[in-house]
């Protein structure tokens, strides 16, 4: 305890407070970009997988398995993964980039199933009013099944996206400068592992908290009927 | 030659056939009852015709031309002549009532964006909803949502309007309003099969009447003729008990 107090001056230095900030920044944007791209990709692929018809069987098949295979991979070895294919075809690829690839890679994987099960709530007859009205599918989706299943598909993928800033703690393996990575650092520089993997741990709260909240706010903000979502001004009588 | 002709049209749900050789004609400008007990197949005809259910057999002809439901292109087609009012309505919850009413006639006809909210507005004033413009559907009741429907309907402009029960959820009172605006379309020469319990509205406005029955025709013609003498004893149980209410 002595000891951590001792350290306590040193340890709070302007360079590691900055070190920290740094690197609590780049676990955010890992996690915000990998996510975000990761959820778009994940809308594609479950348009893709609900593609009707015969011919796209195969087309569907890849997507259920891409789905089925990542979502039971350890993220760990995807980063690994990405890390020695990119490295073939990239050779001076960041590992930034390794980073938000592996993430985005998972993220697909995982919000595709919260993504399809949102346009699955959707009511049927919704579907069939914007057919008869010649909408096609892509339109259909886009304007009607989308922003109706929005309430069920963005509370577990922010969720998701909060949950996972902890977790890309694992890509400090392959030795990205993030928050955990640089504990391990301050570690070895002789820091106490207690106050240098507290001060993380407390960090990662810090960052993960809030957008909790926030997610919880939007769920219920989301879950209210659409009438009441309106800005009160433009509420006709 | 008639605007609509089916005939000896089959479909089923998996391996339930609940349209088994239905068969009837509507002439341009022709208004046609469907009528029926519960579960005979009158929404399904009308799902069939707007091909949101391919038929597994016979033929429907629009204005003489055989629909391939299969060829997305035709079915495309069909749907540009055709609107339909749903049983339960179907607005689409994510959209004010202009945006409902609007949004096909814009996005998918291409028709300029002002001119079609100058009809909604028209079209939402005539079933009584002027002052409902920007609500959204859950703030509606079941008789306004249906009402929001038809001038959905109307506002494609269709040459023929199928309507399902459209009167359904409706108080007496609006019930006429409706009928009002059903009454002058006919007067306006618009093809129109009407699925309803009505009877009294059927009498009044259909040229004739088609009763079905468990997935098939069992007897049509005038109003006059098929309500107060049925020939078949299908029809004169099913008129006996609907028109003793
Ligand atoms: N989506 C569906 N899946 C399976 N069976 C269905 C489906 N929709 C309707 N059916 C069946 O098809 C038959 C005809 O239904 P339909 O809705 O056309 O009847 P209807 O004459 O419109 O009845 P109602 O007067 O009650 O509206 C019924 O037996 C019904 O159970
Ligand atoms: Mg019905």
């Amino acid at each position: 305890m002595d000891r951590i107090i001792a350290q306590l001056p040193r340890f709070f230095s302007e360079r590691n407070l900055i070190l920290l900030l740094e690197s609590a920044g780049l676990t955010l944007a890992m996690t915000a970009l990998g996510c975000l791209i990761g959820f778009f990709l994940a809308l594609v692929l479950v348009y893709l997988r609900k593609t009707p018809g015969l011919w796209a069987l195969p087309l569907r098949l890849v997507c259920v398995a891409y789905v089925e295979v990542f979502r039971r991979i350890p993220f760990l070895v995807i980063v690994y993964l990405v890390l020695f294919f990119i490295q073939t075809v990239i050779r001076d690829a960041s590992l930034f980039t390794v980073a938000v690839i592996a993430i985005c890679l998972y993220a697909t994987a995982y919000t595709a199933e919260i993504i399809r099960a949102g346009l699955e709530s959707v009511p049927q007859q919704q579907i069939d009013a914007a057919t008869a009205m010649n909408l096609g599918r892509f339109r259909t989706t886009l304007w009607v099944v989308l922003p109706q299943s929005m309430p069920v598909i963005v509370p577990p993928s922010v969720a998701f996206a909060v949950g996972f800033i902890k977790d890309t703690a694992l890509v400090s393996q392959v030795g990205v400068f993030e928050l955990t990575f640089r504990g391990k650092e301050l570690n070895n520089q002789g820091f106490s592992a207690v106050l240098v993997f507290g001060t993380i741990a407390f960090v990662y709260f810090l960052m993960s908290w809030p957008l909790s909240l926030y997610g919880q706010y939007l769920e219920t903000r989301l879950a209210a009927p659409r009438s009441q979502r309106r800005p009160r001004k433009i509420r006709q009588s | 030659m008639p605007h609509l002709e089916v005939s000896d049209v089959r479909a089923r749900y998996g391996s339930l056939e609940v349209l088994s050789g239905v068969s009837f004609t509507v002439d341009r400008g022709e208004v046609v009852a469907l009528v029926g007990p519960s579960g005979s197949g009158k929404s399904t005809v009308l799902r069939l015709l707007v091909g949101l259910l391919p038929p597994s057999g016979g033929t429907v002809r629009v204005a003489g031309e055989p629909v391939d439901y299969r060829r997305a292109a035709m079915v495309r087609a069909v749907r540009d002549r055709m609107a339909i009012v749903f049983q339960q309505y179907n607005l689409f919850q994510n959209m004010d009532v202009l945006k409902n009413v609007t949004l096909a006639p814009v996005r998918i006809k291409g028709r300029d964006r002002r001119e079609v909210e100058d009809l909604a507005r028209r079209l939402l004033d005539r079933v009584g909803l002027g002052d409902k413009l920007h609500a959204y559907p859950d703030e509606l009741s079941g008789g306004q949502q249906q009402r929001v429907a038809i001038a959905r309907a109307l506002a494609m402009q269709p040459e023929i309007l199928l309507l399902d029960e459209v009167t359904s959820a409706l108080d007496p009172e609006l019930v006429n309003e409706v009928l009002e605006v059903i009454r002058d379309l006919a007067r306006e020469g618009m093809t129109m099969i009407l699925v309803s319990h009505e009877m009294a509205f059927v009498r009044e406005i259909a040229d004739r009447v088609v009763m079905m029955d468990k997935g098939s025709v069992v007897e049509e013609g005038p109003p006059a003729e098929i309500l107060d003498n049925p020939r078949t004893a299908r029809a004169r149980d099913f008129f006996g008990k609907i028109l003793r209410h």
